[in-house]
């Protein structure tokens, strides 16, 4: 078992509240930070630890930090990207529900760092409870003065609002956020400007995600080396894992990205093996917007490595045979589940969830959802396969933000890997709405699309 | 005249006061929730032109947010609206037998309200509950783990709470 620096004490019994998130040493990166460090060593120390941003994105956190404008007698701001709307992501909610006062001290020891005395934290609009249990966090670290005005005698002044969306998954595209944080519709922005130069307010802002944000604690506590220390490469540090679909064991689990996928999912530790005795058939092991892969892909690499649970592994062969770490969102399915039907749900997300700004994704993401529907319903054409391969391509890379991205690679990898399938709904109308097609893509390598 | 009662108000300047002078259009999202919860479950013309008000916004920019986020019901609703997700996750572990179930539990279609104006089904996109699904949201919840009898149990307890409260 690796170790944990999460979610450790997550199940301590009244953990959620302040005086036992701090018998079992809580806030003891605000004292130390506070006290014995300049913001721009606790910068540091975020640099050496290697943390990568846990939103999906994975750009080094310190750095994102170390590109902060400060210009004089401008206000800084430190946001909070809570806005958890990934597909098979759930793992910033178990975060802040189970211990939240991890996730205020990390955002004072940051904003600390960063120079923010107004810090947000944008949460997607349906956690409306999880809002009560940070704002009882807040107030209860606020009585304690490790929030507030002059926290600790340091002279550094804190304040923590939370603040709720109200459905939009493209809320957590950090520059849509910031529109939404200002009241306005969440249309992303075009960079530059970086939201580092001109991001709330035209301010200079942070946004990371919350688990980056706890991973700040365990980083000043036991300093960026040790942290650096843990995992392979540079996946240091711990990852939390929300994995679902047909397994054993749903959940969050923290792992030390040194272990193998195999060994992820059919650990008893771990997801506990796929439900009902059934067989594996394929996983999106980063979240729904990065590539499906085979399980023969998923558990070995195609240099017939075995795949471990990292950055750089879950990318070994790029898109023609790779996928991503993503956010973590790890979904499985077993083989009685249809690729198409599931490539079918989420081009619907996508299409529903497309801001509308860019063309390439408002009316892509319409055609892909409305082509896939005829596919799975029995009235799809062998061209439709194809086209739908034009069609993801040519929104890939042509629009503002990533989602357009995000809405092309499921279909790509659902098609690159498991054509046979697509092509058997098409030859097989009759037969595909009364039973799935099962396991029959084993045969593979499937040819791969040119292009 | 549509207001908000005094309490509420409160709480609109508590929401307004976090944001910096010349930046209170930052409270809109917080502020349409608030008028959702207060009038009836939806946001009616008059809601959103109080809140424009409230912010001194130009109705038309309320109006702009409030059709952007799929919180925001901008026709009336039942008294339990029940949003059942579909997204990918969910559709592994059933999903489509559960919206099945309901509609014909509650004999109406997605996005209907039944004849006593009790419930409403409404399908969305991926609520962060994957690794407990199938779930639907309820009010300020989550309800997670769901089958035919669950959803039986969640439909006896909306009415016994509406026959409670009436």
């Amino acid at each position: 078992m690796g170790r944990k620096l999460l979610l450790e004490k997550a199940h301590v019994e009244g953990i959620r509240h302040f005086d036992v998130y701090r018998r079992e040493g809580g806030y003891k990166a605000v004292e130390k930070a506070l006290k014995t460090m300049t913001p721009d060593q606790v910068t540091e120390e975020v640099k050496k630890s290697g943390l990568r941003g846990r939103g999906g994105a994975g750009f080094p956190a310190g750095m994102k930090w170390s590109f902060l404008a400060k210009p004089e007698g401008v206000p800084r701001h430190l946001v909070c990207n809570a806005d958890e709307s990934e597909p098979g992501t759930f793992k910033d909610r178990y975060l802040m529900e189970f211990i939240p006062h991890l996730l205020i001290e990390g955002l004072v020891v940051a904003s600390y760092a960063l120079g923010s005395n107004d810090t947000y934290i944008y949460i997607r609009g349906e956690y409306a409870w999880i809002v009560d249990i940070l704002e009882q966090a807040i107030e209860e670290a606020k009585a304690n003065n490790f929030l507030g005005d002059n926290i600790l005698g340091s002279g550094f002044n804190c304040r923590i609002h939370v603040q709720r969306g109200a459905g939009a998954y493209i809320c957590g595209e950090e520059t849509a956020l910031l529109e939404s944080l200002e009241g306005k519709r969440g249309n992303p922005r075009i960079k530059p400007p970086f939201p580092a130069v001109k991001g709330l307010w035209d301010r200079p802002t942070v946004v990371n995600n919350v688990e980056t944000l706890a991973a700040v604690v365990p980083i000043i506590n036991n300093g960026g080396e040790d942290y650096a220390s843990i995992g392979v490469g540079k996946s240091t540090g711990t990852k939390l894992i929300s994995a679902c679909g047909n397994i054993n064991n749903p959940g969050v689990y923290e792992i030390d990205m040194t272990i193998s996928v195999e060994e992820f999912i059919f650990s008893d530790e771990y997801c506990g093996g796929i439900a009902n005795g059934k067989r594996l058939k394929a996983c999106i092991p980063g979240g729904s917007s990065v590539p499906i892969l085979p399980a023969n892909l998923l558990l070995k690499t195609a240099k017939g490595e075995t795949r471990m649970m990292n950055y750089e592994s879950l990318a070994d062969g790029g898109f023609a045979t790779g996928s991503m770490m993503g956010s973590g969102g790890f979904i499985i399915l077993d083989e009685d589940q249809c690729v198409v039907r599931h490539t079918l749900t989420l081009a619907r997300f996508y299409r529903h969830e497309s801001c509308g700004q860019c063309s390439p994704c408002r009316e892509g993401t319409g055609w892909m959802e409305k082509i896939l529907n005829n596919i799975e319903y029995g009235k799809g054409k062998m061209s439709d396969i194809d086209l739908l391969w034009e069609i993801q391509r040519k929104i890939e890379g042509n629009t503002i933000c990533p989602l357009g991205d995000a809405a092309a690679w499921p279909v790509a990898a659902a098609i690159r890997h498991f054509r046979d399938e697509f092509e058997w709904h098409v030859l097989n109308p009759e037969e595909s709405q009364k039973r799935n097609y099962g396991l029959a893509h084993y045969a593979d390598p499937v040819h791969v699309p040119v292009g | 005249m549509i207001k908000f009662s005094e309490q509420t108000l409160k709480e609109a300047e508590r929401l307004i006061a976090r944001y910096p002078e010349g930046k209170e259009k930052s409270a809109l999202i917080p502020l349409l929730h608030l008028a959702q919860d207060e009038f009836g479950g939806w946001l009616s013309p008059e809601a959103m032109d109080y809140v424009a008000g409230l912010l001194k916004l130009e109705p038309i920019e309320v109006y702009e947010v409030a059709t952007f986020y799929s919180m925001y019901n901008l026709r009336p609703v039942g008294r339990y609206v029940f949003e059942v997700c579909q997204t990918g996750p969910c559709m592994l572990r059933g999903s489509d037998n559960i919206i099945d179930y309901i509609k014909k539990r509650l004999s109406i279609n997605v996005g209907e309200t039944t004849e006593d104006g009790l419930f409403t089904l409404k399908t969305v996109e991926c609520l962060g509950a994957c690794g407990y699904a199938p779930m639907m949201q309820l009010g300020q919840h989550y309800r997670e783990h769901l089958t035919p009898e669950r959803v039986d149990q969640i439909i006896e307890e909306c009415r016994v709470n509406a026959a409670k409260n009436n």
